[in-house]
């Protein structure tokens, strides 16, 4: 069996939800809505606890991800998340990333682009 | 470890072959206490592309029909056994990953597609969060050095270049910047005038009035009271913390600072070029000929 340790295989675009774990900006009904309804979709992501920590760390995970091709990102501002990423030496390519924000969008907005709706006939969330 | 280092620990939250699903439910509320608590959590599933592994420690979470074997920097536990969170904690704590909470990250952010580099933000901050780089342009150096929840040097920056992501209102929370921010902003003109200028004589000039007033009453308390609440007034309307507000520098310290900078961005090149002009000249396989 595969242990599924993430090599960045796989088709489509990736896709990313920042938890903002340090501050009360998000509204947290957003956050949690988007982040249930994005486990129970069947996509594959990654979920970060706080984007601008990892910035002010320089983690790279965010090289990881900037570098990682098409991206769809649900966090905040996207103005401020583009210098989050380029303050820790990660700038985001200017195309193929698309930043939704949970500040000011309702969490069906950002599902709506977040999370593509299953083509038709999938009925049930597909395995690994 | 300083607040601003470390790397942390990335959970996998594997529900692959060899592996039972997890009610959506279980998911949920795993992936919210694992990221609560400062964890990254990786979902893979459907082939669907995740970020590659980089070296950080991993821990597998499953609930396993068969354990697969741990390696080096890759943990393994399984749901069916202890709590998930407990579990996480402990390989945390042995693999040195950094832990959530220790600090509020609060430090500006420069939009570097605003900024003009005229370093009003590095001669005002108190707390050194500025410096600039090998090429004399300006970039935060000490993001945990900065005053948590103050954002007054994004109020003096003329440009509306300066971001705080966590702050409440736009444009600092990163919001677009209008018209309006730019022409609010552009009132500022420079931190000589904002601080050394009018807030100082405007300051001043109410002292003196105030003392004027109090003078026959020699009650020089109350001119100082007077102070205070001007000053507080001040803060409410910018949203800086009382503290900041009352160690703003003066003209002389601001024009000190920056002389300061300039002198150590100096040293710090000198020093470089000492580095580079001892360094013996490239053979002929380093150049890859």
């Amino acid at each position: 069996m595969s242990t599924g340790t993430p090599d960045g295989s796989g088709s489509g675009v990736r896709l990313l939800y920042c938890h903002c774990a340090y501050a009360k900006v998000v509204p947290p009904e957003v956050k949690a809505e988007v982040l249930r309804r994005l486990s129970e979709s069947g996509a594959a992501f990654d979920a970060v606890p706080d984007l601008c920590d990892m910035s002010a760390r320089k983690d790279p995970a965010l090289a990881r991800i900037a570098g990682s091709g098409a991206t769809r990102i649900a966090a905040c501002y996207p103005r401020a998340v583009k210098w989050l990423f380029h303050a820790a030496g990660a700038p985001l390519p200017a195309e193929g990333v698309e930043i939704l924000n949970m500040r000011t969008q309702s969490a069906g907005e950002v599902l709506e682009r977040l999370v593509p709706p299953p083509a038709a006939g999938d009925g049930e969330e597909a395995r690994l | 470890m300083s607040r601003t280092q470390g790397t942390n620990l990335r959970v996998i939250l594997y529900e692959g072959a060899g592996s039972e699903a997890l009610s959506p439910d279980e998911r949920f509320r795993l992936l919210t206490s694992l990221l609560e608590d400062g964890f990254e959590v990786t979902r893979p599933a459907n082939g669907g592309k995740v970020s590659p592994a980089d070296g950080a420690p991993i821990l597998l979470l499953g609930r396993f029909r068969e354990l697969p074997a741990a390696e080096a920097g890759l943990h393994v536990h399984d749901l069916s056994g202890k709590d998930a969170l407990e579990a996480a904690r402990e390989v945390r704590a042995r693999s040195g990953a950094r832990r959530l909470g220790e600090w509020k990250p609060w430090f500006p952010v420069i939009d570097y597609e605003r900024c003009t580099n005229c370093m009003q933000c590095l001669t005002f901050c108190l707390f050194d969060v500025y410096g600039v780089d090998e090429g004399q342009r300006i970039q935060v150096q000490n993001q945990s050095n900065c005053k948590t929840d103050c954002p007054a040097c994004s109020r003096v920056c003329p440009e509306v270049a300066i971001l705080f992501p966590k702050y409440k209102n736009g444009p600092i929370n990163g919001d677009a910047v209008k018209q309006e921010d730019v022409r609010r902003e552009a009132m500022k003109v420079d931190i000589t005038a904002l601080l050394g200028g009018d807030l100082y004589a405007s300051l001043r000039s109410r002292q003196q009035e105030a003392r004027k007033r109090f003078s026959t009453e020699r009650d020089e308390s109350r001119a100082i009271l007077e102070r205070k609440r001007c000053l507080k007034e001040l803060g409410k309307e910018l949203d800086i913390p009382d503290e900041v507000l009352m160690s703003l520098p003066s003209v002389e310290d601001i024009h000190s600072r920056a002389e300061r900078a300039k002198a150590k961005m100096a040293a710090r090149q000198a020093r470089s070029q000492t580095v580079k002009d001892s360094r013996p000249a490239p053979t002929e396989k380093e150049w890859g000929i």
